[in-house]
């Protein structure tokens, strides 16, 4: 069931910042140039290492912040706390990661920095994102059947 | 292997991820819910959805991000090499696989594994495999 208060100018603007501050991360850390998301892809080419560095320092700051999360049952606004309750490792897990490894090294974006590319008025990755969100319709479509 | 050392940003990239990890935090803890960017924009094209503005202001933060950076300085080099044809296989990929698998680089690459979520520790090795092999068939093997 939603929340009422879900939808709270408060809980916008916590989006609203979240996002800004996500983004600036994704173009500080480089995340948001696809050249240089296939250079750390390419192994066997010159390859550029700092991405790792991304999932790092991310993952250094999570684990702090998801244990505390996951003691908590309401958030720090009232919020109901939605952490994934699944645990199953299943074909859909599996199959769905790995074509989405595919999809990643063929233009080296992901769903975040496509947004940033929107930002920035490029005119391929509105065509990215595009195609993308047709895909998860289609997908949501076939999902429902 | 062959380091590119003049690309090299390990702290910009570190910091970065910890702005990353910071907007994570910031979602979970305060709106109680995963800063998976799929599964944000998945939930508002699923028939029957009801409107979500918290997924909008997101979304919309992660738009007007490189605008308001520019405020301030200019942004550094963003490049997409791919043609046209390869962004919309890419991108329709990606849309399919990413709502299949249930996350993306931050709801599983991110978030899952910052709450150790085995299903997301299984998840970004494999498209981190895929990724990488992807690459290398494409640059190595084709010679795209």
């Amino acid at each position: 069931m939603e929340n009422k208060h879900d939808s709270s100018y408060t809980t916008l603007a916590f989006s609203l910042f979240a996002g800004i501050i996500f983004g600036f991360g994704l173009i500080l850390a480089g995340m948001a140039n696809p050249a240089k998301v296939l250079a750390f892809l390419d192994l066997a080419g010159a390859w550029d290492p700092s991405l790792a560095f991304v999932m790092g320092g991310a993952i250094l700051v999570g684990l702090i912040t998801f244990t505390m999360a996951k003691k908590r049952s309401l958030s720090l606004l009232g919020l109901q706390m939605r952490l994934p309750t699944s645990t199953k490792i299943d074909k859909r897990l599996v199959l769905g990661s790995l074509i989405f490894g595919i999809g990643w090294g063929l233009a080296g974006i992901c769903p975040g920095p496509a947004f940033v590319l929107l930002g920035i008025g490029s005119l391929k990755g509105i065509v990215f994102i595009v195609a993308m969100l047709v895909g998860m319709w289609l997908f949501a479509r076939w999902d429902n059947r | 292997m062959l380091i590119d050392w003049n690309n090299f940003t390990p702290w910009a990239s570190l910091v970065g991820g910890m702005l990353i990890g910071i907007a994570a935090s910031l979602f979970i803890l305060f709106n109680g819910r995963i800063a998976g960017v799929s599964g944000i924009i998945g939930g508002l094209i699923k028939p029957n959805h009801y409107f979500e503005g918290w997924r909008i202001a997101f979304i919309a933060g992660l738009i007007i991000s490189p605008i308001i950076w520019q405020l301030f300085k200019p942004l550094p080099a963003i490049q997409v090499d791919a043609s046209y044809g390869l962004l919309i296989a890419a991108g329709l990929i990606v849309g399919i696989s990413t709502r299949l698998g249930s996350g993306c680089t931050s709801g599983h690459g991110v978030c899952g594994i910052s709450r150790l979520s085995l299903r997301s520790i299984i998840a970004t090795l494999a498209f981190m495999g895929a990724g990488f092999i992807t690459v290398y068939v494409i640059r190595h093997t084709l010679g795209i």
